[in-house]
């Protein structure tokens, strides 16, 4: 198996206006690997997800996109508060967010089962005041 | 048909058409950020009164043909500029959201 083409990116987590800077990138960046409309797309929220999830709850954290020829593998990290029950995070409609956060159209409890929408698997590893790594695969359609 | 055949035939203001000959195909309504990228289709058009600058970002991302901006609500100047060099079509509708829905029901 070749090496996987690896995109990193450091979340900033101080600047909610301009967060989905990297899957904008991300989006980029594989249009001109040439995959295909539908497997950008599900990349790219799925990604955009996790960015402003980052930046709401974490204040920023790394973002490591990997593909490879068969699949691309997101991983999403942070030094954030964690995720007291992962159970009730993955709910639709179930939000920690604040009114500002609401106010500009996110904070809808939509985040993480978008996020597993849009992924083949996802898998959360999180540690109440350590932080979260989520790990996302999505196969090349 | 197209997003400009579609902003003439329905009377409403092209505000930034980077993509004038993209198809339209259906419709979603939505203000709520998730939701749209978890619901809306490629190629829809997205009804909607939210202006700000993430709009853009989500428009980018779920593919969607044109924002149709719901009860006469105007871009600020920078999402304009982001929006052009992003690709995507902004229209915007007088009428509330489900009078738009109501106009370009049937064409898409």
């Amino acid at each position: 198996m070749s090496e996987p083409l690896v995109f990193h990116f450091d979340i900033d987590g101080e600047d909610f206006i301009s967060a989905g800077q990297a899957s904008i990138q991300i989006k980029k960046n594989l249009r001109r690997l040439g995959l295909s409309p539908e497997t950008i797309r599900r990349v790219s929220i799925a990604m955009y997800e996790g960015e402003i999830n980052m930046v709401i709850h974490a204040k920023g954290g790394e973002a490591d996109v990997k593909v490879y020829e068969d699949r691309i593998e997101i991983i999403l990290a942070d030094k954030g508060p964690g995720i007291k029950n992962i159970d009730e995070a993955m709910q639709e409609g179930f939000s920690t967010a604040s009114d500002t956060i609401r106010s500009l159209g996110f904070g809808a409890g939509m985040g993480l089962p978008n996020m597993k929408r849009y992924s083949d698997s996802m898998d959360i590893d999180t540690t109440v005041g350590v932080g979260t790594t989520v790990t996302m695969v999505i196969k090349i359609q | 048909m197209t997003v400009t055949e579609l902003c003439e035939s329905c009377g409403f203001e092209a505000v930034c058409l980077p993509e004038p000959d993209r198809t339209v195909s259906g419709a979603y309504i939505g203000d709520l950020l998730s939701w749209v990228m978890g619901r809306a289709s490629s190629d829809n058009a997205w009804i909607t009164i939210m202006s700000n600058i993430n709009v853009a970002a989500v428009a980018s991302l779920s593919d969607v043909a044109c924002v149709i901006l719901a009860e006469g609500v105007k871009l600020d100047e920078d999402i304009f500029a982001t929006a052009s060099q992003k690709g995507i079509n902004v229209i915007s509708s007088p009428l509330p959201a489900f009078e738009t829905a109501l106009a370009i029901g049937g064409k898409v």
